[in-house]
């Protein structure tokens, strides 16, 4: 068990940039930049260990309990 | 109605208080209504009164799921003020101003507003230039802003920290004589005794579950005590947007995030201003009751919990006793949290959507209290006739794809950026 005060966040992990080779439509990079699902329950988000090892990890989070059900490396697919 | 008044005090002594009129009814939902308001907080409550007040349209209901004045409008810290540089928000907040000034003999309900002034403190040369920036630019919209320098700062609050050692010495302060406090209880009630005086439905403990829509057009709500047909929907559910917008397919620039007050123990009369630190994010009246009241950032991360975790309020009153030192001798009497609309740019959203009689008020941020009267009214206008009025223009939900963004420091949801 870390302190949470270990941690910093980083915002919803499920945003994806858009691919730059390719058109890219106002609504979409509103939608990567601005948009947001927010939603109470499961909530997928990035955290930064920042006073520890500095590294991202994915998180897994209940948004109205702040249950953690799952974490993962900041590259791994979550399931 | 009955009025409050001295007379009707005296009269009802004599019945030992027992005849009041409710100050609202417990009605059931209608079939049908002309507008309805989902959410009964300050702001839905302020939209149905000025529906009914601006507008004649009195076929309203409002649909709370819990109870009236139980979300942001009774968590928040009270303070209301208009000390914004940009023309949105400016204008806007100084409307709201005049709307307080005159909210308790409008409302017939006390709501206690105090305008006892606020100020922002300065830490630093640059800091001062800011502010005497952001004064000028308040009184160009015809607020009022005094630039106060250190000596004068300290006369007004001497109980901060002034010595000479300390971390962030307090250089000046912008202040906003005619800011302050209000009742935050009393507003809700007030706006909710004269909606339903008027003809407005006040439906608590009834949850919107679902909408029915036809064509592009809202045809109907759906609740947990049964299906109302409805021309216009407004919605005003604060930290519950997301949840709402997800049923009618809309993401929006809006995260949910938890915001923290605290009060102390009730002391003796020391602070008859409002005060925020200016190399942090704290801020601090008192209240009528002598607590100090205080509040400060985000929890920092998407949360419905409506109640905060110890990191920050640890972190919050650490800047508070670095202002004021005597505060760390105070017992804490409460801790609490509510769940804030964070928007994407710190400015609220006050707009008509894609979909046809579905209107939205949303994104309020740490300043949804001060701007209850103005959300009202400008909300109740843009539903009344289906176009914003210029006091929110600027507060489009399109803006942020458009790029016109409302660079004022009213913080977003990216707490950590800022």
């Amino acid at each position: 068990m870390r302190s949470q005060n270990e941690f910093s966040y980083g915002g919803d992990a499920s945003v994806k940039r858009p691919e730059l080779n390719q058109e890219i439509s106002d609504q979409d990079w509103d939608n990567f930049v601005y948009n947001r699902k927010s939603l109470r329950g499961k909530h997928l988000e990035l955290w930064q260990h920042i006073s520890g090892c500095r590294q991202w990890i994915k998180v897994e989070r209940d948004t109205g309990t702040h249950e953690i059900f799952n974490t993962y490396k900041a590259d791994e697919a979550s399931s | 109605m009955q009025n409050y008044s001295i007379f009707n005090l005296i009269k009802n002594a004599f019945t030992n208080h027992q005849n009041w009129d409710l100050a609202w009814k417990d009605p059931t939902p209608k079939k049908e209504y002309d507008v309805v308001i989902i959410g009964g907080g300050g702001h839905g409550l302020a939209t149905a009164y000025y529906l009914a007040k601006e507008h004649n349209i009195t076929n309203v209901a409002i649909i709370e799921k819990g109870w009236i004045g139980g979300g942001n409008v009774g968590r928040n810290t009270t303070i209301i003020r208009s000390n914004y540089m940009h023309d949105e928000n400016a204008l806007f907040s100084e409307f709201g101003m005049n709307l307080w000034r005159k909210m308790s003999q409008d409302l017939n309900y006390n709501v206690m507003f105090s305008p006892r002034g606020i100020i922002n403190l300065a830490h630093s040369d640059a800091q001062m230039n800011a502010y005497a920036r952001r004064g000028n630019s308040m009184r160009l919209n015809g607020i009022d802003a005094v630039l106060l320098n250190r000596e004068q700062v300290k006369e007004i609050i001497p109980m901060a920290d002034f010595s000479e050692n300390v971390r962030f010495p307090i250089f000046g302060g912008l202040m906003q004589p005619s800011a302050g406090t209000a009742r935050h209880d009393a507003v809700a009630w007030g706006y909710a005794r004269q909606a339903d005086s008027m003809g407005v439905d006040i439906i608590q403990n009834c949850e919107v579950t679902g909408f029915d829509l036809s064509a592009g057009k809202i045809k109907g709500i759906r609740t947990s005590r049964g299906d109302i047909k409805v021309k216009k929907v407004g919605l005003c559910v604060a930290g519950s947007t997301n949840i709402l917008a997800e049923k009618l397919n809309m993401t929006l620039p809006i995260e949910t995030h938890l915001l923290q007050a605290c009060v102390s123990e009730p002391v003796k009369p020391v602070l008859d201003r409002v005060v925020t630190f200016g190399a942090g994010h704290f801020y601090i009246s008192q209240s009528d009751k002598g607590e100090m009241v205080m509040g400060g950032d985000l929890d920092g991360y998407n949360s419905y919990a409506q109640r905060g975790n110890l990191p920050t309020l640890q972190h919050v009153l650490t800047e508070g006793i670095a202002m004021m030192p005597f505060l760390s001798k105070l017992k804490m009497l409460r801790t609490w949290g509510g769940i804030m609309d964070m928007s994407m740019d710190g400015s609220p959203i006050i707009d008509k959507t894609h979909i046809d009689g579905l209107y939205l008020n949303c994104g309020w941020c740490y300043g949804g209290f001060k701007a209850t009267p103005a959300s009202g009214w400008t909300f109740a206008h843009t539903i009344a006739q289906d176009r914003v009025h210029e006091l929110n223009a600027g507060f489009s939900l399109n803006r942020f794809s458009t790029g016109h963004l409302i660079d004022e420091k009213g913080l977003g949801t990216k707490t950590w950026i800022s």
